[in-house]
């Protein structure tokens, strides 16, 4: 319980206790078929409270990047409850998960995924584009969170015309656009030079500050020890689940 | 916040996803021109097929509206033994006594006489045209022109004056009709005074010879029996004028007379370009169908290549139908954009022929309409297999391919 009270007393805006937790996995399991099958997950157990800065880190083929599809609901464990924004994900249809991301969780790719040819702007805006908002309103969000992110002077540029790091903050704001109850960040600097990749890195702590819930996946150990909890996971199994004192 | 409970809804608005569909469009603009190109000459086959026949159509009704289509023809038909039957000379006089008939005229075809350039030319050589006796109100009755020089008054129909139909005139190589130009006919010289324009309503005159009534009577022997009466009536009692020539024209023979309506002729003549026209409407179809396997081929790669924005849409919230709503509209996009196109590229070669032709241009709104119908068809049965395999995706599957 010791970690518990460490992490309630490490960020301030979240009150862990009297809250739900944003993820609660127990004993997930998650096997492709095969020969022999892969044991993606074996026995996942993890609890992630409002307001975290999570890093998930393992080596490749370590089931992080399965792990982070779970969370993201964008797929289903065979076994095991996953919970999600308090919704329990293995009763939900299709169509329910699909709202579940629309509205709640917000992904940031190593690739960004932006569409060529399309302003910063609408890029960020696309990150409300199936809540049903009107163009206008998103455009007017999607303004005020790329100000956040800090490229208020780049909202008419194309992807082409920002440099790596940039590209990346544009993505995270439209991760960040909906204020999800969870943004999930897979690899986010594993395409940037290391300043950009701190750049970036630094952006995700400001926005943790303010009380956004992120689960960072990396195989980078030192992108790891920069965040406040590390979770560890090795072959489907998590490891170690460790909390180093806030910067 | 409770486990039962659900979020709201994912939501795509109709206008954001013309504007996403259109964004795929827009994306590989030379792919998408190109793949609207095929359905756009299937388009413009098909447009063009209806229009010109439409233009055809049109331009025959307009010359019957020109020329009426309120005269009747009365010709001689067979004896019951099988001879050639003849009208009585009063018959003309008898058929103007019918109340609802406004006009009456005929002519007599001449037997034993033909007509030839000069006297030195073999008698077998007649070049296919006959010598009828006209009378003088003949023009007036089937709405014929005279190329040039004049027609058969009163006065010249006592003399050995011809006026000659288009085709003759051509055949004979006469095409001065100032008094110097003379045909041999029947053992006489006869004075050419006029030549006529083509007669529609009466294309016979075109290869015939036309002497005055008089004339042919008194050189020629003609008997006076009318071999063709033309008569024209008001428009509505076409039907009941039609029932009593028989008997008005040869009261003692009236199953020998057969009547006719040369308007009838040109407007099936009209008609049997249709099946013409159906052939070639087919094979526009063939070529719209071509271009939409065009259309399906395109979409399906774009669903090959674009497999990581399907994963990123579905990430950012889209349902399946949302996704297969994007790829289905950018196939009716890209079928629909064909389709303006081969609709306007169908409309100006039907311009452009009915310009040289001399028609009417005509292009039935239906033809747009169904154009329009067509694209969307096949815009959406081309795009349907690609979208159903787009929203079929897993989406960790379209994230896991870059």
């Amino acid at each position: 319980m010791s970690t518990r009270i460490q992490a309630a007393a490490t960020a301030p805006v979240a009150v862990a206790d009297t809250r739900d937790p944003v993820v609660l996995l127990r004993d997930v399991r998650r096997i492709y078929p095969g020969h022999p099958p892969v044991r993606a997950l074996d026995g996942v157990d993890l609890q992630i409270d409002p307001g975290e800065l999570v890093g998930i880190v393992g080596p490749s083929g370590s089931g992080k990047t399965t792990l982070l599809n779970v969370l993201g609901t964008l797929d289903r464990a065979d076994a095991g409850v996953v919970r999600v924004d308090g919704y329990d994900v293995e009763e939900l249809s299709d169509r329910q998960l699909s709202a579940m991301r629309a509205h709640r969780i917000g992904f940031v790719f190593q690739q960004f995924f932006l569409s060529p040819g399309v302003t910063a702007l609408d890029n960020v805006a696309d990150g409300l584009l199936y809540t049903g908002l009107a163009q206008r309103n998103r455009r007017a969000r999607a303004r005020r969170t790329l100000t956040r992110v800090g490229l208020a002077d780049r909202t008419h540029h194309k992807p082409h015309q920002l440099s790596g790091g940039q590209r990346q903050r544009v993505a995270v704001a439209r991760a960040l656009v909906g204020q999800p109850a969870l943004l999930l960040a897979d690899e986010p600097t594993g395409a940037l030079d290391s300043a950009s990749g701190a750049a970036v890195l630094e952006l995700l702590h400001e926005l943790r500050d303010t009380g956004t819930t992120i689960v960072v996946i990396t195989h980078d150990h030192g992108v790891a020890a920069e965040l406040p909890r590390q979770v560890h996971i090795l072959d489907g199994r998590i490891e170690s689940d460790e909390r180093t004192a806030e910067r | 916040m409770t486990a039962t409970s659900t979020p709201p809804a994912s939501r795509l608005r109709g206008r954001d996803t013309v504007r996403v569909a259109f964004s795929g469009l827009r994306a590989r603009p030379l792919r998408a021109v190109l793949s609207a190109l095929g359905i756009a000459v299937g388009i413009a086959a098909m447009v063009a097929v209806v229009g010109i026949s439409a233009s055809s159509r049109e331009q025959v009704n307009d010359q019957l509206r020109q020329l009426g289509t309120n005269l009747l023809t009365i010709t001689p038909g067979q004896q019951l033994t099988g001879g050639e039957a003849k009208l009585p000379p009063d018959s003309v006089d008898m058929v103007a006594r019918v109340g609802p008939v406004t006009a009456v005229s005929a002519i007599g075809t001449v037997d034993d006489a033909s007509v030839f350039r000069n006297q030195h030319i073999p008698e077998e050589q007649t070049n296919g045209l006959s010598v009828n006796a006209a009378r003088p109100d003949l023009l007036d009755t089937i709405s014929g022109t005279v190329a040039s020089g004049r027609w058969l008054d009163d006065a010249l129909a006592q003399f050995p004056t011809v006026v000659l139909g288009a085709d003759a005139a051509e055949r004979l190589g006469i095409n001065r009709t100032d008094g110097s130009g003379q045909v041999w006919l029947g053992g006489e010289w006869f004075t050419v005074v006029g030549i006529l324009d083509p007669v529609p309503l009466a294309p016979e005159l075109d290869s015939s010879v036309l002497i005055g009534w008089p004339v042919a009577a008194d050189l020629l022997g003609f008997d006076g029996s009318p071999t063709t009466i033309y008569e024209r009536s008001d428009e509505d009692a076409v039907d009941d004028v039609r029932a009593v020539l028989p008997a008005t024209a040869n009261p003692d023979h009236p199953e020998e007379v057969s009547v006719s309506r040369p308007s009838d002729a040109l407007a099936a003549q009209a008609a049997a370009d249709e099946t013409l026209t159906t052939l070639l409407l087919a094979l526009g179809g063939v070529a719209l169908l071509v271009g939409g396997i065009g259309v399906a081929n395109t979409m399906v790669i774009a669903v090959l290549e674009r497999r990581s924005e399907i994963g990123l849409r579905r990430a950012l919230g889209a349902t399946r139908a949302h996704v297969r709503r994007q790829f289905l509209g950018e196939s009716v996009l890209l079928a629909g954009l064909g389709g303006i196109g081969g609709a306007a590229l169908g409309g100006v070669v039907t311009a452009a022929f009915a310009q040289t032709r001399d028609w009417p241009f005509a292009l039935p709104v239906w033809v747009l309409a169904g154009a329009a119908a067509a694209t969307v068809l096949v815009g959406a049965i081309a795009g349907a297999y690609p979208a159903a395999r787009a929203a079929r995706m897993p989406p960790t599957a379209a994230l896991a391919t870059v």
